[in-house]
């Protein structure tokens, strides 16, 4: 089908060769790799995404094409976690040329090309990601095109942005407030970058959902009158969201009850006082295990964060540890002492991924209740 | 530790005999959990007739029962063993049955056995199908409409409300047993009054039928506190109405969007809480290829032929963790003991592609129905992963059936038209039908209509014969890369440029194309892992190990289970490899593909390649790990058939040496070689052109025995009793072995058939115990009932066969295992066979008298001594065949010199009568008490039916015959009940006795002078109607002669 070829160059100076799909172009990011077998629709949609280039592990993409134009009962796009593709670029083994699904009204190479993101694929995907798994998430740069010179875009690594030190929350944070559903209780949203499988959750339990921009100062917020605030997942360091931090502050001071969600967590964990590090290859999939402090329960869950809190520093922040994560015990949930304020580093929500900690946004509900 | 400790000794069931729908998985379960016991200090006590598993090996487990799984005999060992608890989920659906009794009768209450895992109330809910629908209703579980029935008139009224067609399943049942589509009355009624026989509670369930629907399936665990996960889902490329044992199987599932696998992973939850279920699950859906909707089909609440295959496929090892949640852990206190450091609570990620493929083996079953549906057909499996779905299913193609290709011409269908029409009945040949639909010019969406195999795999099928089309000219390095990268052979490229496979060996090796080498690490690389877990791809440009310059040696294993090849060879390979180990070899690899074997558990050896057993991709292998040999001997004749090649080219065969080989797999060359020692042989001659076959045969007179070369199991070796019946097998046997030359001896009528194991080191000879078979000479070796010590053999005699098999193999040079077949007539014995690999019999002669020949053979093979002996059995030891005629629709349940068996069992007693009995019942045999109705017909001569007759008539049996053998019986003295053939035309006739359960036991023999595979004649209608109600059938008048005396 596509007789591009494409070249992914790494900031050590290595490249990986194959054909190129989507569309011509060149682009840089963080590169960074999800083990997800299913889901790319909504991974390529989903904002934290913003700034990275997106190895999928598994080798067959593509393979259920890419529903376009269909809307489900919320008036979302199906199958998207965002109006738009969030990634840099698209690394996978094969594209499917011939996908096949009830839904499907277009191939990912379409897709991707209208969308103006390049991809790459037909090369060792594995070999990439122990690379990545071994020497930590690298920046790169993909290219895809007629004739690319592997030397030369080699070299242009040594210039490319770090996407962390970017505003990343700014370009995919709503510029308005925007309202969802009708009902009860209001919950005020601050949009770091939602997926719409948030906002989901919390309208098939009820509530109406006021999405903010990640800057609303807390004045902005509390004028919404919300039963409660949930604070979105987002690319990027969470230190750059200086102003959703302040707000974070604010807001804690009263006893509206608060959830946070991956980018979420890590910044209310910041307005608290505790200290947030960088994973060396992130946490990125769906089949990562969690163990609820709180129930002794464990649950498998949805992942996409690069950065974590510091379970120690949590001391004397009010905040303790709520979840923690079974394969390296890194925090991935926590919750305040006397208040009801609760966050987690995975995903409840799923999309993509499994639904097995989504109680959570029943726990939100009745805390506003 | 585990949390309760009071449990010291547990009892666990197995599977009994390897048969159609319950095979080697079940030895794969079984071993997991004696492994995960042992950890714990528990003591496992086995019971298990199958003595072809590792499971029951002595040093394996603790002890070990050889006796029928049925609820009286498992009662005794309870009374004998007092083990504290037990486990039921390890033994299919022989083991849960056999539970359930045990239950439900009491017996476990009784004697304080607790069961471990899920309870029986779960165990009863899951199987009993009404209830279970019931359950998921209640639980928001969406299940097909149906309705229960115990009676035609039931489910004709139930298919009333629901609508033709409609699927019938039976309660309680193995591999879909019974179970059926009717599109009308007629074929409603035929279903259910035979479903209801076969269910254990009398039930059959009618419902909606799904027929096309995606068919996926889940493995899911729960643990005591309810965490849950889900371990692999696969997707059936067949979609519903071919049962997921018949089904092409992927693995994941492709083409399921999040949405999709997220609904019914979360359905999956819901039902193993519904359930109860503590341990392993697998559910099974069907999903609307059109919309969002979706049933759940059915749920097996123990480990199963899927978990084995999800096991094999993701690397997680599911029987032993199910063992371990049943002992009361938490899925996250477990260890995946692929990382060493994760936890066992995770869901397996593939960063590649499983395609599992079915193994039939309609050829060998004279008259029976090739097509496939809801009934499991296919007697084995193979297992392929490529990092591209092209190279998975060409693999596993090649895999299921050595020697066929994918995209290999299909003769049988030159016009679109035929092909059409053949599409619509699915048959083993299916997949090579779509490939030449593609070539006759159909297009997807029509394929897609007929078949309703999702365009998504139909488009890759497609892909391939494209390209094997367009294969010619100039074979340039980027042609023979995308090639091997979509999954062809070097021998289908090398066919379709014009030259010779190793001249693409060598031009692969000259552009650097090779495959590379891939861990199965169940974390997508996400997690470094140490695993020995490997297969080869070429999407891939660098190897995940590094090759250490180890003493290393390659053990070949022995692919997809079929008939003639079973768990036996597995057995062989994995005692094999650790002896290697014993002795000294540092590293010992194994290859093998089959999902249902312990010899694919990368945790029972250093190294495993889940790789073809191809001369192309041994050679890969052993060119990558620089073993010092490889052995072929132990996984019957795939391996053994590569010994030449590898030989060829340059690769060092451990044990003995390919050319020896030749020297006996050779028909022609054996016999010189036996005429050379002096060793008597039936007179015999190749087959140089039919008129000298005719000529031959009718001087030396019929019946003749025609072999041909190269084959296990007597693939295309009959017996032709005239001049037609000569061509005719004539003409097949050279369509199945080519190149080989084809003898043909006499048939040496009513002579005995001894054989003898044994290892040779090249000059000193361990020989196991002459096995003497019940059934005259003319039933395969593998279809024989076989008893040790000797019955009848006179001890010169027996001396005599010792003496011969120790000449030729010395002779031969045999170094390492070895098995000599023997015809006994008047006193003399003559060689018919010498096979220079492990036999059938191996596991069977090493458990009864001790010697374990795969140690010996392991010594033999790296050119070390063993001494010069003479094993002899611990007790009297009877191994007998399992047929599995009952899931072949058609197929004629007679033996002969083609192996038929699908499984075997052994079992052990102070005297031989013990043996043989206990023997019979667990190959599935329902012994008869006094009173009961034994039918006998028997064509031909009539003196050995009238001598049956009169000894069970002694015995208390009421004996009924057809009309001939009635006479015969009565002229004899004997009282007998004549009974109407159907062709008599008289009420009620012989078929409505079976159906009535009017008689016990059926011995019948059909006069095989007359035998003709076109007609229906009233024999084959009998053999069928008793296979068909579970009747006893004996055809073989030397076993029904046994039977009688032993009763």
């Amino acid at each position: 089908m596509i007789k591009l070829d494409a070249v992914l160059a790494l900031e050590d100076g290595t490249t990986y060769k194959g054909r190129g799909f989507g569309t011509m172009t060149e682009k840089t990011g963080e590169v960074v790799f999800n083990t997800g077998m299913t889901g790319y629709t909504e991974s390529l949609t989903d904002a934290s995404y913003a700034g990275q280039i997106l190895v999928q592990t598994y080798p067959l993409i593509g393979n259920y094409g890419v529903p376009l134009g269909r809307l489900d009962r919320f008036g979302f796009p199906t199958g998207r976690e965002s109006h738009r593709v969030q990634v840099q670029g698209y690394v996978v083994s094969q594209i499917s040329s011939a996908p096949s699904h009830w839904s499907s009204n277009a191939t990912l190479h379409g897709w991707l090309q209208r969308m103006g993101v390049p991809g790459i694929y037909g090369l060792d995907t594995r070999r990439l990601t122990k690379k990545l798994r071994t020497r930590g998430v690298m920046l790169g740069i993909l290219k895809v095109g007629p004739e690319i010179d592997e030397r030369e875009l080699a070299a242009k690594t040594d210039e490319i942005p770090d996407p962390n030190l970017k505003d990343l929350v700014a370009g995919v944070s709503t510029k308005e407030t925007v309202t969802h559903g009708d009902g009860e209780p209001r919950v005020a949203l601050i949009d770091c970058g939602v997926k719409l499988g948030i906002i989901r959750c919390l309208l098939e339990r009820g509530a109406e959902v006021v999405q903010l921009p990640y800057d609303a100062t807390a004045d902005q917020v509390a004028s919404h009158e919300p039963d409660g605030i949930i604070v979105s997942n987002g690319p990027g360091d969470p230190e750059v969201c200086q102003s959703t931090i302040k707000t974070l502050g604010a807001l804690m001071e009263g006893d509206t009850p608060i959830m946070g969600v991956c980018l979420g967590q890590q910044l209310m964990a910041l307005a608290a006082g505790a200290a947030k590090y960088k994973l060396k290859y992130g946490h990125r999939g769906q089949n990562h295990p969690c163990g609820c402090l709180a129930n002794g329960r464990s649950y498998i869950t949805s992942q996409n964060h690069g950065y974590g809190i510091d379970a120690d520093s949590l001391r004397g922040t009010g905040f303790e540890p709520y979840f923690v994560h079974l394969n390296d015990g890194t925090l991935e949930g926590i919750r305040h002492k006397s208040k009801p304020f609760f966050a987690v580093q995975f995903h409840p929500e799923g999309s993509p991924g499994p639904l097995d900690a989504s109680h959570l946004f029943d726990e939100f509900m009745e805390e506003m209740a | 530790m585990p949390p309760n400790k009071d449990i010291k000794k547990v009892l666990l069931l197995g599977s009994g005999a390897i048969k159609i729908g319950e095979a080697g998985e079940f030895d794969y379960s079984g071993a997991q959990a004696i492994k995960a016991l042992k950890e714990e200090g528990i003591k496992t006590v086995l019971v298990n007739p199958n003595i072809a598993t590792i499971q029951t090996d002595e040093k394996f487990v603790d002890k070990v029962h050889f006796l029928p799984v049925t609820a009286d005999y498992v009662e005794r060992v309870i009374l004998q063993e007092h083990p504290d608890a037990t486990l039921l989920g390890f033994g299919g659906q022989t083991a849960l049955n056999c539970g359930v009794e045990l239950a439900e009768k009491g017996v476990l209450e009784r004697h304080g056995v607790e069961i471990l895992g899920t309870g029986i109330e779960a165990i009863e809910l899951a199987d009993n199908r009404e209830a279970f629908r019931g359950l998921m209703i209640r639980h928001g579980v969406p299940v097909p409409r149906s309705g229960k029935a115990s009676s035609v008139e039931e489910a004709l009224s139930v298919a009333e409300d629901i609508g033709y067609p409609v699927m019938v399943r039976v309660a309680y049942t193995l591999g879909g047993q019974g179970s059926g589509v009717a599109q009308n009355a007629k074929e409603l009624t035929d279903i259910t009054r035979l479903g209801i026989i076969h269910s254990r509670i009398g039930q059959v369930l009618v419902e909606e039928y799904l027929g096309h629907w995606k068919e996926v399936e889940y493995e899911v665990l729960r643990d005591k506190l309810d965490n849950c996960s889900i371990v692999c889902n696969m997707e059936n490329l067949d979609p519903m109405g071919i049962h997921t044992g018949d089904s092409i199987v992927v693995a994941p599932s492709q083409t399921l969007n999040n949405d999709e696998y997220q609904t019914l992973r979360t359905a999956c939850f819901k039902v193993v809480r519904a359930l109860g279920i503590v341990g392993e699950c697998n559910v099974q859906f069907a999903l609307d290829p059109e919309g969002d909707d979706y049933r759940v089909i059915e749920v097996n609440s123990r480990l199963s032929r899927s978990s084995a295959l999800a096991s094999k496929a993701t690397g997680y090892p599911i029987a032993y963790v199910a063992a371990k949640l049943s002992l009361g852990y938490t899925l996250p206190e477990l260890v995946n003991k692929v990382t060493g450091v994760t936890t066992a609570f995770f869901e397996p990620s593939l960063d590649y592609v499983v395609v599992k493929m079915p193994r039939w083996d309609f050829p060998k079953f004279r008259r029976v129905d090739r097509e496939i549906g809801t009934q499991m057909k296919s007697v084995g499996e193979a297992m392929a992963i490529g990092r591209s779905f092209k190279e998975a299913l060409q693999k596993a193609v090649r895999m299921a059936q050595p020697g066929s290709e994918l995209t290999e011409a299909e003769n049988g269908f030159t016009d679109p038209t035929t092909l059409r029409e053949a599409l619509k009945t699915p048959t083993d040949r299916r997949l090579f039908e779509v490939a030449q639909a593609y070539r006759l010019g159909l297009e997807t969406d029509e394929i897609h209509g007929v078949t309703g195999i999702d365009s998504w795999f139909l488009e890759h099928i497609r892909d391939l014969v494209w390209l094997r089309d367009r294969m010619g000219g100039e074979l340039t390095r980027d042609k023979l890369h995308a090639a091997k990268q979509n999954g062809f052979s070097d021998a289908v490229i090398a066919e379709a440029y014009g030259i010779d496979e190793s001249a693409v060996r060598g031009l692969r090796h000259q552009w650097n194309i090779v495959p590379a080498v891939k861990q199965i690490d169940t974390m997508a690389a996400e997690w470094p892992s140490s695993t020995n877990y490997l297969y080869m791809t070429y999407s891939g440009d660098e190897d995940d190990i590094t090759f250490s310059d180890k003493d290393k040696a390659v053990v070949l294993g022995s692919g997809s289970y079929r008939i003639g090849s079973s768990v036996e060879f597995d057995w062989c390979c994995v005692n094999m490899a650790w002896s290697l180990k014993d002795n000294g070899v540092e590293e010992v690899i194994m290859v093998n593909y089959n999902p249902e074997t312990v010899s694919t558990d990368y945790d029972v050896l250093d190294k495993l390649y889940l790789e073809e057993l191809t001369l192309e991709r041994v050679l890969d292998i052993v060119e990558k790990e620089n073993p010092r040999g490889v052995v072929v001997s132990v996984g019957g004749q795939t391996p053994n058939n590569l010994a030449l090649g590898l030989h060829h080219n340059g690769i060092n065969i451990l044990g003995t040496p390919a050319e020896d080989i030749d020297r006996a797999e050779n028909r022609a060359r054996f016999s010189a070689l036996l005429d050379e020692l002096g060793v008597k042989q039936p007179l015999w001659a190749m087959l140089e052109s039919m008129e000298q076959a005719q000529d031959f045969a009718s001087q030396i007179g019929y019946p003749v025995l025609i072999r041909p070369s190269y084959v296990l199991s007597g693939s295309a070796m009959s017996v032709a009793h005239s001049s037609d019946q000569l061509t005719a097998y004539l003409r097949h046997a050279a369509e199945v072995s080519h190149d080989s030359p084809v003898t043909i001896s006499r048939f040496v009528k009513g002579a005995k058939e001894v054989e003898v194991d044994g290892v040779c080191d090249g000059e000193n000879v361990h020989l196991g115990p002459v096995i003497e078979h019940i059934e005259n000479a003319g039933v395969h070796s593998g279809d024989a009932t076989m008893v040790i010590p000797t019955l009848t053999l006179p001890q010169l005699l027996k001396h005599k066969v010792k003496e011969t098999s120790r000449k030729i193999a010395r002779a031969l040079g045999i170094r390492g295992p070895f098995n000599i077949q023997f015809l006994v007539k008047d006193g003399e014995a003559y060689v018919i066979e010498c096979n220079l690999r492990a036999s059938r019999s191996m596991p069977f002669v090493s458990k009864a008298t001790g010697v374990n020949l795969m140690e010996l053979a392991a010594v033999a093979a790296l050119g070390g001594g063993i001494a010069e002996g003479d094993a002899e059995p611990l007790k009297h030891g009877v191994k007998s065949p399992m047929f599995s005629f009952m899931r072949l629709d058609k197929a004629e349940p007679l033996t002969g010199v083609e192996m038929a068996s699908t499984g075997e069992v052994a079992c052990f007693g102070r005297s031989f009568r013990e043996a043989f009995l206990d023997s019979l019942v667990a190959s599935g045999v329902r012994l008869p008490g006094p009173g009961d109705t034994i039918l006998v017909t028997v064509g031909g001569n009539k003196t050995q039916a009238v001598e049956i007759a009169r000894k069970a008539h002694a015995k208390g049996f009421r004996i009924a015959a057809t009309r001939n053998t009635a006479e015969a019986i009565k002229t004899g003295g004997v009282p007998c009940r004549a009974v109407h053939k159907v062709s008599e035309g008289g009420t009620p006739n012989i078929l409505d006795m079976l159906e009535n359960h009017e008689i016990q036991l059926v011995v019948n023999t059909p006069n095989q002078d007359r035998l003709d595979s076109r007609t229906v004649s009233d024999g084959y209608r009998i053999r069928r109607k008793t296979v068909e109600y579970g009747i006893p059938l004996i055809t073989n008048l030397e076993l029904a002669s046994m039977l009688v005396d032993m009763l």
